[in-house]
């Protein structure tokens, strides 16, 4: 379909276009061809359709959850993925078992589909533990706080990867580095560019442009889409509607194929928006007005792939009512999953500090110890 | 193999031992390769290792240790050389808020057996950020340990124990000693040598103990040998690991003499004898004949070459402290 037909269906595509494979009105859209001639299309089966609107609809509904926990106090601070659902899934199930991905703190989406317990991050959230899981293990780094560092970690990972000669074939691994539109400012995220375009490191990098960064618009980092960055850094970048799931996927897959075939990295900006807050702790009614929100709104991801479902006659009412109550059950057992985590014993803050420990730790934890004990029985 | 060997050339014979013995060791930072470093540690290595094994990186510190994280996670053990002291603050993000902080985060699952090397301290005669001393912002810094060595034998075992230690450990190399000769066993085994984290007594005195590491050891010691020729039999303790302080040894000696001065080219505020001179107060206070003094560098920022000998601590500097140790 043509730029323009698109245009008329009410779509609402920025300058220099994207790539889409779903309308926000859920027409399907054959294939998409950037200006750099690259095709992308997606081949999947009804059964896989299902699956994604499934994982949109659990990934959103998990969320909800964690807002409503934050609020009652039971978490304290949540990073919702609201409005972020496609971007995450689609790009989290075009991963392959063997690719490595390293996220920021709102990447709950792409853990549940890496196939983790979705309460995995509710330790850091809750304040129990800081994060906690072996990266390598799951496949999926831990979460890091501190915007952009990540880039830098996924970077070294993909080098490593080609150190170990596990690139080259269509079998080889790739990395998956995830941040945000702000992140795009920072040193640390344009020395990975660097390092990734002089090494020719399998990774792929993931921009989610949600449009703020907490309150600063995308205008304040920069004044050129960010996708168009990439060729200042010697690789390929493309711009992808963030909330179509299609896209999100066939773009996602592409960039890590080429990666794991040794054509080195690929910047994806995924073009969404953040519907809800930046945090739990933060107001977007001071910086953004309602009908903004709004006009994204009618963009929702979830909405327009139900539409096409439900057209192509792929899914029924029965199968979204199931979804919905299967989502709700998995959200209300995450619920009591997370009221039931125990609080940290205190003295396990000494824990793991160093691998091989410290003698000036070892005797601080002693009077730690120590002091707690000397309340015992005192009614303290 | 006993050989006499300057302390930058031990450092290279280490760093090469390293990379024999683990197939995993990389050497990473900026002209580390066909240059082998600005003061040559690397020399020849990256020509017998090749460029995978002693990697010539962008100009860029966070770079460097960023991607020696994701490296480490990978199941490498990368050893990153910063080219100076004063050009590891672009890197400080990385080292505190990453190095030092994912074993923690990840509940012991990640190790991280980074080994930083950063030429450190002045003497050398050179331009503004060639010659800090920042070894007091990551001692204080939780989840790292810093280590610095003061003689070639030193330097040959102590490289290569913290590139096989899991720790992330911050090495700093005394620039202006890289050429002091000393002898080295170069066939010494690993499990053999002196512990990486413990201070060593340097020369035995019963009078007052002088407590130095890097560079300033050898000012310590030539310090203690003038003392005696005025009938002072001072103790040397080359501290070794800053972080941890091996502080046993360090009470053992000044509970028997009683009298302490910490050295060091840092600024004294809050520098390490800060940490040092409160903590003998706490464990020796009972032992002391004199509060324990400091010879450091003033507060200020590292002044200009030409000025540098007037403000790095000197065999008088250290003197004048004996004597006023002793008159009090």
């Amino acid at each position: 379909m043509a730029k323009g037909e698109r245009e008329k269906a009410g779509n609402d595509v920025p300058a220099g276009g994207f790539v889409q494979l779903l309308t926000p009105d859920g027409e399907r859209i054959e294939s998409a061809t950037t200006a750099d001639g690259t095709t992308y299309t997606v081949d999947f089966t009804d059964e896989e359709y299902r699956e994604l609107y499934r994982d949109l609809v659990t990934v959103r509904r998990l969320d909800a959850e964690a807002v409503a926990l934050q609020r009652q106090g039971e978490l304290g601070i949540w990073a919702s993925l609201l409005g972020q659902e496609a971007a995450q899934v689609g790009s989290g199930r075009a991963l392959r078992s063997q690719d490595m991905a390293f996220p920021t703190y709102r990447e709950h989406g792409v853990l549940y589909c890496r196939g983790i317990d979705p309460i995995m991050p509710f330790g850091l959230f809750r304040g129990v533990d800081q994060g906690g899981w072996d990266p390598n293990e799951f496949r999926f780094n831990t979460y890091t706080i501190v915007i952009g560092s990540q880039t830098l970690h996924a970077t070294g990972y993909a080098m490593g990867i080609t150190m170990d000669g596990k690139t080259g074939s269509a079998d080889g691994e790739a990395v998956i580095a995830y941040f945000g539109d702000g992140a795009t400012s920072q040193g640390e995220v344009n020395e990975s560019f660097v390092w990734s375009g002089v090494f020719n490191a399998p990774i792929v990098f993931f921009c989610q442009n949600n449009q703020y960064a907490i309150s600063e618009p995308l205008e304040r980092q920069t004044r050129v889409p960010l996708y168009q960055r990439a060729a200042g850094y010697g690789f390929p970048g493309v711009r992808v509607d963030g909330n179509d799931v299609l896209a999100s996927y066939a773009v996602t897959k592409a960039a890590l194929d080429n990666a794991r075939n040794g054509q080195g990295p690929t910047l994806i900006e995924a073009y969404t928006y953040r519907m809800g807050a930046h945090t739990s702790s933060d107001d977007p009614t001071r910086y953004r007005i309602s009908s903004e929100v709004e006009a994204w709104k009618a963009k929702d991801p979830i909405a327009r792939l139900k539409a096409f479902l439900a057209k192509q006659k792929v899914a029924g009412d029965d199968f979204f009512g199931e979804v919905d109550d299967t989502a709700g059950k998995l959200a209300l057992d995450l619920r009591e999953r997370v009221l039931a985590m125990p609080d940290p014993q205190p003295v396990a803050m000494f824990d793991n500090v160093y691998p091989n420990d410290s003698p000036e730790l070892i005797k601080q934890r002693k009077a730690f110890e120590d002091y707690q004990a000397s309340f015992e029985g005192s009614g303290h | 193999m006993a050989e006499t060997i300057n302390l930058g050339k031990a450092l290279n014979h280490g760093l090469r031992r390293s990379l024999e013995n683990d197939p995993k060791v990389v050497i990473m930072g900026e002209d580390v390769g066909k240059l082998g470093g600005v003061f040559r540690i690397t020399d020849g290595l990256q020509k017998d290792f090749g460029e995978n094994r002693v990697i010539d990186t962008p100009l860029a510190e966070a770079g460097i240790i960023g991607t020696a994280v994701g490296l480490a996670i990978r199941g490498y053990r990368p050893v990153c050389e910063i080219q100076f002291d004063g050009f590891v603050f672009p890197a400080y993000n990385q080292i505190v808020s990453q190095v030092a902080k994912m074993h923690y985060r990840s509940k012991g699952n990640v190790r991280l057996p980074i080994v930083i090397r950063i030429p450190f301290g002045g003497g050398i005669g050179a331009v503004e950020h060639h010659s800090e001393s920042p070894e007091a912002y990551f001692s204080h810094t939780p989840g790292l340990k810093v280590v610095t060595c003061s003689n070639p034998a030193d330097a040959y075992a102590m490289i290569q124990q913290a590139i096989a230690s899991d720790d992330p450990i911050v090495f700093f190399e005394p620039k202006r000693r890289y050429w002091e000769k000393g002898e080295v066993d170069l066939d010494l085994p690993l499990d053999g040598a002196y512990p990486l984290h413990a201070a060593r007594t340097a020369r035995p005195g019963n009078d007052a103990t002088l407590l130095a590491y890097g560079p300033m050891v050898k000012v310590a010691l030539d310090a203690a040998a003038a003392a005696a020729e005025d009938g002072r039999d001072l103790e040397v303790i080359d501290l070794r690991s800053l972080s941890p302080i091996d502080y046993p040894v360090i009470f053992d000696s000044v509970k028997r003499t009683g009298r302490a001065i910490v050295v060091h080219e840092a600024p004294g505020n809050l520098g390490l004898g800060s940490e040092i001179a409160a903590r003998i107060t706490e464990e020796c206070f009972y032992s002391l004949e004199a509060p324990v003094l400091r010879v450091t560098g003033y507060d200020i920022p590292y002044p200009a070459a030409r000025a540098e000998e007037e403000y790095l601590p000197d065999l008088d500097r250290v003197l004048d402290a004996v004597d006023r140790s002793f008159g009090w």
